[in-house]
């Protein structure tokens, strides 16, 4: 009863200070651990933009097990936090925790991946649209080529994974309908650079060395990297006799376009914690909803958006 | 010449893998020059072949002492990461070389040590560090791809000596070198007496325990070699996937090469063709164009068969079909 007491008069607080009282926000993150280079760097941004806001972060790593995240979470409501962000490791098992941060009423934003539970039980998901980042990828290989003809080669990411499925898919739907752009070939390279190097190695020599192929699409940039270097030790061209597009932009790539390289990357942005306070502050000062879903921008870099200056940004991220 | 009869099942399972490939993918056997060195597809097995390879030759050796080692993929990742640290803060390459063979080697004995002094059991001594070995490489990489631009140390991933790439050479010089070790000495049939009985090779006199320490320890220099042929060929230590799994295609090599998991008789040779299958099956499948979802399938159904091949009970079956075949040959 004196909780909801407290948690009644500490909203209508906040309703009275409004956005000014934002700066006083503490909010608690559960992130799934450090298990990608792209991980460390939304562990980083997340950490950015808290101290850019003022706002207090409590960072709990759950070292890849959702235990640990129930853990953190209970732990958030126990310390009474303003909002609690979770990336969620699994999709299921959150209704229970989720019921209790309810009770509490302490809204929930789930970053980077969506869950399986009722959706009254947090504020928002903050995610990528990943058939939108393949659709991006294939609109711009589309506009690249024009009406010449091209053959794709295209790495997946790892078999069966949802990336790999999605980021397919929407790159299918951007040249549907372009007779001119056809994937010629297409195998796993499990999201790493070894198997992409192994892979565009065989392409290439299933493919006439290399000279029936106009575009090398990889699911993520560490399989473009060692495609790159395939392409290269084929003695071709990477970037002009073979175009290489791909998704994630991560700072390597960046280089790889700076050398000419590369040509075109597609970012899933670290920064999903940046959208999430925005809707957090807007939730505390006029309790505005915010949807259910909020897809982050999937930005296009080609070699004209000055990758030496995107690479000296992102270097110091922890990707 | 009783060598070769001895690789007989190995031979000619790689010979029908290869013929198939070549029937699906026909430019699968053509060689040529480019750029000075040789370039297709059958150069490429040779070259993706050389961490299993390497691993291989360290793994038959530790499997003919009743042994296994698991702890190779992390090892791998270790050494990589060691090797792209020193690399990327300007070491030179003899430097880089020295310390991570030191340090695969180190891996190796602490195995060793854990099997053969404390008596632990192989699998669950080699597991710890096949766990540990990875947080450890991500420890030392801080969790990122730590890349490098160093030619002379990619030189050994993607260099070439009179045309041949360098991996090749190097897994073979290895294969040769412990090889003739075992083989020109009598090393090889103390090993196999230690794998076969321990107890009774002590009583006879054989340092038992030295010998098993021996053989992790190259187990763990062939990881370190391994490692560092990942690292300079992406230019790069992925602490998270180098070596990945690794460890449990060297197995397979070793038991497709003939030699049992309960110790004794090995061969180098077989394993080596062992781990040959395995790749000339995984770059089969990538020229074949046929989608990813049948790699694990494909490779799954040829290794059964190739073991159904060589299992005792077949060749019972096999022999006897044979000598039925020779009677009637003489009876008419």
């Amino acid at each position: 009863m004196k909780r909801k007491l407290l948690a009644a008069s500490s909203v209508a607080c906040l309703m009275l200070s409004g956005a000014a009282f934002a700066a006083d926000l503490t909010v608690g993150f559960s992130q799934i651990g450090s298990e990608s280079g792209w991980r460390a760097a939304e562990t980083t941004v997340t950490q950015q933009q808290a101290k850019e806001r003022g706002i207090d972060l409590k960072f709990a790593d759950a070292q890849q097990k959702q235990e640990n995240q129930i853990k953190a979470v209970r732990g958030f409501i126990a310390q009474g936090v303003d909002a609690i962000l979770i990336a969620p490791v699994v999709a299921t098992g959150w209704d229970e925790v989720l019921g209790e941060a309810k009770e509490a009423e302490i809204p929930v934003i789930l970053l980077d991946r969506q869950i399986d539970a009722p959706d009254d039980l947090y504020l928002t998901a903050v995610t990528s649209d990943q058939v939108f980042e393949g659709k991006v990828a294939g609109e711009w290989l589309v506009k690249d080529v024009g009406d010449k003809a091209c053959k794709v080669v295209e790495l997946q990411g790892t078999t069966g994974s949802s990336p790999a499925i999605n980021r397919k898919k929407g790159f299918e739907e951007a040249i549907a309908g372009k007779s001119n752009i056809t994937i010629a070939r297409s195998q796993t390279g499990d999201f790493t650079r070894t198997k992409g190097k192994e892979v565009m190695e065989s392409f290439i020599k299933a493919e006439n060395g290399g000279k029936d192929i106009c575009a090398v699409y990889a699911h993520n940039d560490d399989m473009a990297v060692g495609a790159i270097q395939a392409i290269k030790e084929a003695g071709l061209k990477p970037g002009t006799d073979i175009k290489v597009v791909s998704i994630d932009a991560v700072p390597d790539i960046f280089l790889a376009m700076q050398a000419g390289e590369a040509n075109a990357t597609v970012e899933l942005t670290p920064n999903m914690a940046g959208p999430a306070f925005d809707v957090l502050e807007k939730f505390k000062a006029d309790g505005t909803l915010p949807p259910k879903w909020i897809q982050t921008e999937s930005k296009l870099f080609t070699q004209a958006d000055d990758p030496k200056g995107v690479y000296e940004s992102k270097k110091d991220l922890g990707y | 010449m009783t060598k070769l009869k001895q690789l007989r099942p190995q031979l000619l399972a790689l010979a029908v893998v290869l013929v198939l490939i070549g029937l699906i993918s026909p430019g699968f056997f053509s060689v040529t020059v480019q750029n000075g060195r040789l370039y297709g597809s059958l150069i490429d097995v040779g070259v993706r072949v050389a961490p299993v390879a390497l691993l291989a030759i360290g793994m038959t050796l530790v499997i003919a002492t009743k042994g296994i080692d698991l702890s190779v993929g992390a090892v791998m990742a270790i050494t990589g990461a060691v090797a792209a640290t020193l690399v990327a803060d300007g070491h030179s390459v003899p430097v880089v070389l020295a310390v991570s063979l030191a340090l695969g080697l180190v891996c190796g004995i602490w195995n060793g040590v854990l099997v053969a002094f404390l008596d632990i059991q192989p699998i669950i001594a080699t597991l710890i560090l096949m766990v540990a070995g990875r947080g450890i490489a991500q420890l030392i990489t801080g969790g990122v791809i730590l890349t490098f631009n160093d030619p002379a140390f990619s030189f050994i991933g993607s260099g070439a000596v009179l045309g041949i790439p360098m991996p090749i050479l190097i897994w073979l010089a290895m294969g040769l070198a412990v090889g003739l070790l075992v083989r020109r000495s009598a090393l090889g049939l103390l090993i196999e007496a230690v794998g076969i009985n321990r107890r009774a090779s002590m009583l006879v006199g054989v340092r038992a325990r030295f010998l098993i320490l021996a053989t992790y320890a190259i187990s763990g220099l062939c990881a370190a070699m391994a490692g560092m042929i990942v690292t300079a060929d992406i230019h790069g230590a992925d602490a998270n996937n180098a070596g990945l799994w690794l460890e449990l295609d060297a197995i397979l090599a070793v038991v497709i090469g003939g030699t049992s998991l309960a110790g004794g008789r090995f061969s180098i040779t077989a394993s080596l063709i062992g781990a040959l299958i395995i790749q000339a099956l995984n770059t089969g499948i990538l020229m074949s164009g046929w989608p990813p979802e049948f790699n694990l399938i494909v490779k799954a159904v040829v290794i059964v068969a190739i073991l159904t091949l060589q299992s005792p009970a077949v060749a019972d079956e096999l022999s006897v079909l044979r000598g039925m075949l020779r009677r009637k040959g003489a009876k008419s």
